[in-house]
């Protein structure tokens, strides 16, 4: 068992967990916070897609005994008393269909946000398909997650 | 009013699911939960010798292991598929026995043999690694054709050469004749590649035994929970039907593939009892492309005619359908009634035949995917008809418009009678959306940048709304596909919509409350949608075959009526005056031209304090109705996709890809363009990316998303989407369902653009570009390129 105490959405969290321990089952297991979805074993959905100290990260690859001290921000942590833009953007843009796959695009979505206005690079719609390569729906088509992402892009 | 039938109302079931409170099947823990994991065979073909668990069970925190012959003392029942079908030769089909978990052999890689319960699922799993079960290898045969062949290994005692029917429909000596008098005729060999379906989240199921009630409770990734209680029941004698609870919460996309009631359900829900534990367990992705019901995977020759002016004068098509190991739920309905009866397309075609091989293969089962059999037939009817425009020489829209049905109700030799359609407006509205005009100068702007730009069509038909109980009946199928609802006006006026149909990713929560509102003026805040517990809701068939519009709704619809009928009593009889003078309008109840009224909810507490009804009425305003199409409804569109193919890599880019479909009566057209673009996706995924490869001796090559490429946001273009509508006339909303479309229309049309790029038309999907630089190689560059 490794002890293990991390920031999860701004509260501190910790446990005594098995050294192989990935932050997916550590989220998902340990402290409940079910909204981060596992869909592959091959880092390839993205489902399980979280903020680790503001960037994005696929939790199903990366152990939790590695993240001692980070910051975590899982989907359930965005909403601050009202929904984030891109929580809101993705229900005005019908950007979900099953919700399985959707908690990963919308962390990934603010990070990729986030960085094109951090390097004040321009977020096309051919960008946002491109960062989107490792975030799989089978239910949307990505069609109306582009609307999202972009549109969540204008009011972020 | 705004948030009736036809607005694009925002989904009420998104703010669960975009702040992670979504509950899915694997979110949800039991007190006393342990975890089941399979033990799975390696071999694609091979007899049980033994099987050894002691090390396992000398592991701590390994609670059993449980093997199928355990589970078959027990009276546990094999697996049945749902469909009953005859071979030509009037024969009942030979289909091989599923037992849950195997009993002597297995027949495919990733067949359970034995469960393992433990404490935790991380141990369940390695403790399912240190079973030891001896087997004795077999020869395997994956090719469905293949399986046909004399000496072919053979999987099952019952199935003589693998062939599980030998079905036809149509007439084979008229479409003889009408091929032997044409003056032209296409010939083509087509291979509809097997598909994974692939929702996100991984099947997964928490069986729960309560000893002192001797009751069971499964929490399951279910499209139709009350089915996998009638079959878990009446079949697999798990427990009868009133100690049995299905629920299916949050699921996570279905396609089909959670339609059918698998061997892990089956095995945890028996190992609860055995164990006095709670039982778990979540497919991991590899599981799930190992066990999962495959698609597609049909092997076809087919054979159009045409008179000298390119009306179509026979059809004749030779299938021969990968039915895998095992026979799942609906694997026999769907290369039959739901494959041979679409083979007339859009098109009045008198003489058509069909002929289809079921055949067992050391591959996991095939079933219904996104489209069932509707795909298939697509792909055949529109790569002929277009390889055949070519041929002759002909804008392929017109031989299209030459042969397109025109009045209805039209009967086609393939049993199905059509009750609406426009194809010619469909075939318009999706030209001119596409900029058919601008085609050729878009085509000769790609070739100055050194790049083959093509066009393909594709003017698809299918039959939803699944189905006429009567008539599937007639055709072999062992349930009705009717579906319930039940309305319930509380006292206060809001309402409670109970139905049988089952969300997962539709909206029903929103649509459905939309037809609610629409009906009775109620804002849709006052309406809430329960489905997906089969304590709570009565009966249900469930959601598949794009039926939760034309059949579930329409159930709700029916109900409504029964509802309004009391409704318009309750209130004549308060306000003194004559039923027939009762409207319903936003949310009141008045008497027509004049100024009395009550309030909704007024109707409502009347009818529960029951002080003033009717002499003999009954108190409370519940109302419950079971809907039984008439008939099949019938989606039909165009769909135009423009590529651009580098032909120096073969890579292809959709530079444009255009639907106009015809669904009927659009409830919520943002819903229903969702569907479209999902659907779409799917089939652009089959017709570029998407492959299941078996090697020759069984082994699954594509096991996970780093073999089977899914398609991902740059591998798809925006859609360009139209609507023309017709009524469907079989029921009261008018709707025809629109789920499948995208996926059924969509591969040939793709596939004509690639290969109408390409100047090539020997292209197998899916179209990789190493398939698409060696076909450009075949014949060369096409002169525009050079």
């Amino acid at each position: 068992m490794t002890s293990v105490t991390m920031t999860v959405n701004g509260k501190a969290a910790s446990g005594d967990v098995p050294g192989e321990t990935l932050l997916s089952d550590f989220l998902r297991e340990h402290l409940r916070l079910t909204g981060t979805h596992v869909g592959c074993d091959t880092s390839q959905c993205g489902a399980c897609v979280v903020h680790v100290d503001g960037k994005a990260v696929k939790s199903c690859t990366v152990l939790a005994a590695s993240l001692d001290g980070a910051e975590v921000t899982t989907v359930e942590g965005l909403a601050n008393g009202e929904l984030h833009p891109m929580q809101v953007a993705f229900n005005e843009n019908h950007g979900l269909q099953c919700g399985f796959c959707t908690p990963g695009m919308i962390m990934s979505g603010i990070d990729m946000i986030n960085r094109y206005k951090a390097e004040g690079k321009e977020l096309t719609d051919d960008a946002i398909r491109h960062e989107l390569e490792g975030n799989i729906c089978r239910c949307t088509g990505y069609h109306n997650i582009v609307r999202s992402i972009k549109d969540a892009a204008a009011s972020m | 009013m705004s948030e009736g039938i036809g607005a694009a109302v925002k989904r009420k079931e998104d703010k669960r699911f975009i702040t992670g409170r979504g509950k899915y099947t694997d979110d949800i823990r039991m007190e006393n939960q342990a975890y089941g994991a399979f033990v799975r065979s390696p071999h694609a073909h091979a007899e049980i010798r033994g099987i050894d668990a002691t090390a396992a069970l000398a592991m701590e925190g390994v609670i059993a292991v449980h093997t199928g012959p355990e589970l078959k003392e027990d009276g546990i029942g094999d697996i049945i598929t749902g469909w009953a079908i005859h071979s030509k030769d009037g024969n009942p089909m030979n289909v091989g026995a599923w037992n849950p978990m195997a009993t002597a052999r297995v027949r495919h890689v990733g067949e359970p043999v034995a469960i393992v319960i433990a404490e935790s699922q991380a141990l369940a799993r390695l403790a399912a690694e240190a079973v030891e079960v001896d087997y004795e290898e077999l020869p395997a045969v994956a090719a469905a054709t293949r399986a046909l062949e004399d000496g072919a290994p053979l999987l099952h005692d019952n199935v003589p050469g693998n062939l599980i029917f030998d079905w036809e429909i149509g007439d084979e000596a008229a479409a003889d004749a009408g091929l032997a008098g044409a003056a032209h005729i296409t010939e083509l060999d087509i291979v509809n590649n097997r598909l994974a379906p692939n929702a996100i989240e991984p099947r997964s199921a928490i069986a729960v035994y309560n000893d002192i009630d001797d009751h069971y409770t499964l929490y399951t990734t279910s499209q139709n929970p009350h089915v996998a209680r009638l079959v878990l029941s009446a079949f697999y004698n798990v427990a009868p039907e009133h100690k049995l609870r299905v629920i299916a919460p949050d699921v996570g996309g279905g396609f089909g593939s959670k339609i059918y009631i698998y061997p892990e359900e089956i095995t945890c829900l028996w190992a609860s009892m055995k164990t006095g534990r709670s039982v778990k367990w979540t497919s991991d992705r590899s599981e799930a492309f190992m066990t999962d019901a495959h698609a597609r995977d049909h092997v076809t020759k087919a054979r159009m005619g045409f008179d000298a002016d390119g009306k179509i004068v026979g059809l004749k098509v030779n299938t021969v359908a990968n039915i895998g190991a095992y026979a799942s739920l609906f694997a026999t309905a769907t290369p039959t009634y739901l494959y041979g009866t679409l083979l007339s397309g859009q098109y009045d075609i008198t003489n058509v035949y069909c002929d289809v091989k079921a055949v067992h293969t050391n591959t996991v089962p095939v079933d219904a995917y996104r489209g069932a059999g509707r795909p298939e037939a697509t792909f055949v009817m529109e790569r002929l008809m277009e390889t055949a425009a070519r041929e002759m020489g002909m804008d392929p829209a017109e031989l299209r418009r030459r042969n397109f049905i025109t009045e209805f109700p039209h009967q086609t030799p393939v049993i199905m009678t059509y009750d609406s359609g426009d194809f010619h407006a469909l075939l318009e509205k999706g030209q001119a959306a596409a900029d058919v005009a601008g085609f050729a100068a878009r085509k000769a702007e790609a070739a100055s940048r050194g790049k083959l730009r093509g066009i393909g069509y594709s003017c698809y038909i299918e039959a939803c709304g699944i189905a006429p109980s009567k008539a599937v009946g007639s055709l072999g199928a062992g349930v009705g596909l009717w579906e319930s609802a039940e309305v319930r006006v509380n006292p206060v006026g809001t309402i409670e919509i109970l139905t049988g149909s089952h969300a997962h990713g539709q909206g029903h929560e929103t649509t459905f409350a939309q037809v609610v509102s629409d009906r009775f003026g109620l804002p849709m805040d006052n309406i809430t949608i329960v489905h997906g517990d089969t304590d709570k809701v009565q009966m249900g068939m469930g959601t598949y075959g794009s039926r939760s519009g034309a059949v579930g709704m329409n159930a709700i619809v029916k109900a409504m009526d029964k509802v309004e009928a009391k409704v318009k009593k309750i209130a004549a009889h308060t306000l003194e005056a004559s039923e027939d003078d009762i409207v319903i309008e936003d949310g009141e109840v008045k008497v027509a031209g004049t100024d009395k009224k009550m309030a909704w909810h007024e109707v409502g507490l009347a009818a529960y304090t029951a002080h003033n009804l009717p002499d003999g009425m009954e108190p409370g305003l519940k109302e419950g109705a079971f809907y039984d199409p008439t008939n099949f409804t019938f989606p039909s569109g165009t769909y135009i996709c423009e590529v651009e193919v580098d032909p120096e890599t073969g890579v292809v880019e959709i530079v444009q890809f255009t639907a106009a479909d015809d669904f009927g009566t659009v409830i919520n057209p943002m819903i229903v363009e969702g569907q479209v673009h999902g659907g779409v996706t799917q089939g652009i995924g089959q017709a570029l990316l998407e492959n299941v490869v078996y090697d020759e001796d069984g082994q699954l090559i594509t096991g996970s998303y780093m073999d089977y490429c899914m398609p991902r946001a740059d591998d798809v273009p925006s859609y360009v989407l139209e609507h023309s509508t017709t009524v469907a006339p079989s029921n009261p909303l008018g709707v025809k369902g629109c789920g499948e479309a995208g996926a059924i229309g969509s591969p040939p049309a793709v596939i004509n653009a690639i290969t109408d790029a390409i100047g090539n038309n020997n292209l197998t999907m899916p179209a990789t570009p190493q398939k698409v630089w060696a076909a450009i190689q075949e014949v060369g560059l096409p002169q525009a390129a050079e």
